[in-house]
């Protein structure tokens, strides 16, 4: 095959080399590790903000910053973490690194495009960070950039809105590539309902990536032509109207915590029958859920304007709908739970993450029905107890189904393994940090803390105080959890091709692929969870 | 068999498959249509809230020029496909020639937006301007959307012509031929989109008075 003589097979990380080979990459999977780099670099700083933000809580009064330091602050956690982490996070990374392998593709239908989506996001998320030090305004109006506060504040809001713009961009573009990818490129034999449930998942984002995106688009140019030419379009002063915004920004902004946890949903999905050795219960209803969740999602946004004035008719509505959003999400636990049932469950790093993926993610849902009532929400609203709740669904889901998607792959990626008992102990400070962190925040917000203060009541000093230990014993798993991740990733023991003895092609294949992922296509005769693959049988 | 399966799915083919690329600029088309979506919906908002004021204004609109444009973008809409046509035939020249018309009609439209700017600017009727802030508060909303929707159609006009233009010269240089027309395809694909969008602003800004 090649002349030269080396240790290693040629694979996607070193069939070519040098900075340039990576910056010009249009191998998804190359694509997907500068994704990777990426985002775990935004998202250990935001991390760190978040850290920060908890240490001055710790006590009454200031305590390592000012008051406007801490609004640009959440600002900065908030934009840096939902528009730059974890709207693309999952898809962007895993979605490129696996799509193509687990429908049998040798790439994504639009290399070149994919490429160009990864520095539309750096632009981005350069603008992004560059609004938060230019003349020394950062922004200060929260990621949700709600007017008048928007249209009429002297910081760099226009930048801010431009990052985000440029980001939604570069979020439609990989949804639109991995679109046309699952109808395109699956294997012969890869019928629509032999797929693998990730892609399955990242085919249900795609299209809210798609159809809801340009809807904040347009919101976020109409604010910045509100700030620049005074349209008016959401100023009462000319004929306009604030609550507009809110409709408009939450029409894109609610699918979006779709687009944040449905591949979160996916890759839980493909942990569970590999750990379990035994096939995914439920396949159909588990496709169906991702599509109705993407589907109920459109139409749930006014839930987050309860308060803001609106009639009674469209609170009964939007509120029914939300609580019809549920039906799929607990279909999909269930799944997962019997899944597990009966099988011979081995609980491996990957697996604890997607177990307490489900138990977190069901605290999560089941705030989320308290703020989807209207009585209870008008109780709670922008309160702790909407942060709690946002943080179990978006870190407690999302984060985790990310940390289970790295420790699940992780081995297919490197061709290494890392330290399985580190992995553990990891898990186990970020699982404790985590619900000792978020949990105090969900009483002290039925008690009245409002979100985003700076300052306290001296009658909730036990819950922050509480909530601040809880930080800092999370921060030390995740700086545990990646300090073993990226040690091993030269240093770790040779993994092999299939070391979960997963049934998905990606399992079927050397480990790090080779740079087409398939010397010859293969050809799909079955099901995608069946579990008397001889390969895994020999092992 | 496999030998030439091989090739065609290689991501080192110059030519992505004719299905596919289509496809993706279709979904492009639907992000498009979404993004002036939002205008609509804040436009069917204030329309439903200032009936009278939006008549009032829309009756400032010239509906000659905006009828001549309508025509303008659905002729060029006509040369762009035919172009396509006349290449699919292997009519080189033809088709160059078509795309050029199709640029030309695209220069006339935004000639004609230059005037129809010209004078709204000439009588102060521009968002942020001391006349506008006196107008009843509808007034205001709809040239506001006026000027937003128009702009936006007219930057797309701007991309889209930059995009006929490097079809252009790719057919001019032989790049894109009888076999390969994806980009000419998309590039008309693309016009008619910005022609269609007008189709629907044309109506809601200058006819429903």
């Amino acid at each position: 095959m090649n002349n030269q003589v080396s240790a290693e097979p040629l694979n996607y990380l070193n069939h070519k080399t040098g900075l340039w080979s990576w910056l010009t990459a249009t191998d998804h999977k190359r694509i997907g590790l500068l994704y990777l780099y990426a985002i775990s670099t935004f998202f250990l700083t935001a991390a760190v903000l978040g850290l920060l933000m908890k240490i001055e809580k710790s006590s009454i009064g200031p305590t390592i910053m000012t008051a406007q330091t801490y609004n640009a602050l959440f600002t900065l956690h908030g934009i840096i973490m939902i528009f730059i982490v974890v709207i693309p996070g999952l898809a962007a990374v895993f979605g490129n690194i696996c799509l193509p392998i687990m429908i049998g593709a040798k790439d994504v239908a639009f290399p070149k495009l994919n490429l160009f989506s990864f520095y539309v996001y750096i632009t981005g998320a350069c603008l992004g960070l560059y609004s938060q030090f230019a003349n020394g305004h950062s922004p200060d109006a929260g990621w949700t950039f709600y007017v008048p506060y928007s249209a009429e504040v002297n910081s760099n809001i226009i930048l801010a809105l431009l990052a985000a713009f440029t980001l939604g961009f570069a979020s439609i573009l990989t949804g639109l590539n991995f679109i046309v990818t699952i109808h395109r490129m699956r294997a012969p034999g890869m019928t629509w309902f032999r797929m693998p449930l990730f892609p399955w998942s990242l085919y249900a984002t795609a299209w809210i990536q798609l159809l809801a995106t340009p809807v904040v688009g347009i919101t976020l140019l109409m604010v910045v032509a509100e700030r620049t030419l005074h349209v008016g379009f959401f100023d009462p002063k000319l004929g306009g109207d604030p609550v507009l915004y809110q409709h408009l920004f939450w029409i894109y902004s609610h699918p979006a915590v779709y687009v944040m946890i449905l591949p979160a949903m996916g890759v839980v999905t493909e942990i569970f029958p590999t750990f379990s050795q035994k096939p995914v219960f439920g396949y159909l209803p588990i496709v169906f859920s991702s599509l109705a969740i993407a589907l109920v999602g459109y139409f749930v946004w006014g839930h987050h304007m309860f308060t803001s004035g609106m009639s009674y008719e469209s609170r009964w509505f939007f509120s029914f709908i939300t609580f019809l959003v549920a039906i799929p999400s607990a279909i999909k636990v269930f799944n997962w739970l019997s899944t597990m049932y009966g099988g011979s469950v081995d609980l491996q790093p990957p697996l604890l993450y997607a177990i307490s993926f489900i138990f977190l993610f069901t605290i999560g849902g089941f705030t989320g029905l308290t703020l989807g009532a209207v009585a209870t929400d008008i109780q709670v609203h922008n309160t702790d107890f909407v942060v709690a709740h946002f943080h179990y669904i978006i870190f407690g889901g999302m984060g985790f189904g990310f940390f289970a998607a790295m420790h699940y792959w992780y081995p297919k990626i490197y061709g290494r393994m890392y330290h399985i008992k580190w992995a553990k102990i990891a898990w186990g400070f970020l699982f404790t940090g985590f619900n000792v962190l978020y949990f105090p925040m969900f009483i002290m917000g039925i008690q009245g803390m409002p979100r985003r203060y700076y300052d306290y009541d001296p009658k909730f000093q036990l819950g922050q105080t509480i909530s601040s230990v809880g930080a800092v014993i999370m921060f030390i798993g995740l700086i545990a959890m990646i300090v073993n991740l990226v040690y091993h990733v030269r240093r770790g023991a040779k993994a092999p091709a299939n070391p979960w003895h997963g049934v998905t092609l990606e399992w079927q294949i050397p480990s790090p692929p080779p740079h087409e992922n398939f010397d010859e296509i293969p050809v799909i005769t079955r099901e995608p969870y069946v579990f008397d693959n001889p390969y895994t049988k020999e092992k | 068999m496999s030998t030439p399966e091989h090739t065609e799915h290689s991501e080192h083919s110059e030519y992505i498959d004719v299905e596919t690329g289509k496809m993706g600029m279709w979904l492009f088309l639907f992000t498009e249509l979404f993004l002036f979506g939002g205008l609509f919906i804040v436009y069917a908002v204030m329309r439903a809230r200032y009936g009278e004021d939006f008549h009032h204004a829309a009756l400032e609109l010239n509906a000659f020029i905006g009828a001549t444009n309508t025509v303008v973008l659905l002729v060029s809409s006509m040369t762009v496909a035919m172009s396509l046509t006349a290449i699919q035939k292997s009519q080189k020249n033809l088709a160059v020639g078509l795309i050029f018309c199709t640029l030309l009609l695209a220069g006339v439209f935004m000639i004609n937006k230059y005037f129809e700017y010209g004078h709204k600017f000439s009588l102060h009727l521009y968002p942020g301007s001391d006349v506008m802030r006196n107008l009843p508060k509808g007034e205001i909303m709809f040239f506001g959307l006026y000027f937003l929707m128009t702009g936006l159609h007219l930057f797309h006009v701007v991309v889209g012509g930059i995009l006929l233009t490097i079809v252009m010269l790719r057919v001019k240089s032989g790049k894109i031929n009888k076999e390969h027309f994806l980009l000419h395809e998309n590039g008309a694909l693309y016009w008619h989109l910005v022609d269609l969008i007008w189709i629907f602003l044309f109506p809601l800004l200058y006819l429903i008075t």
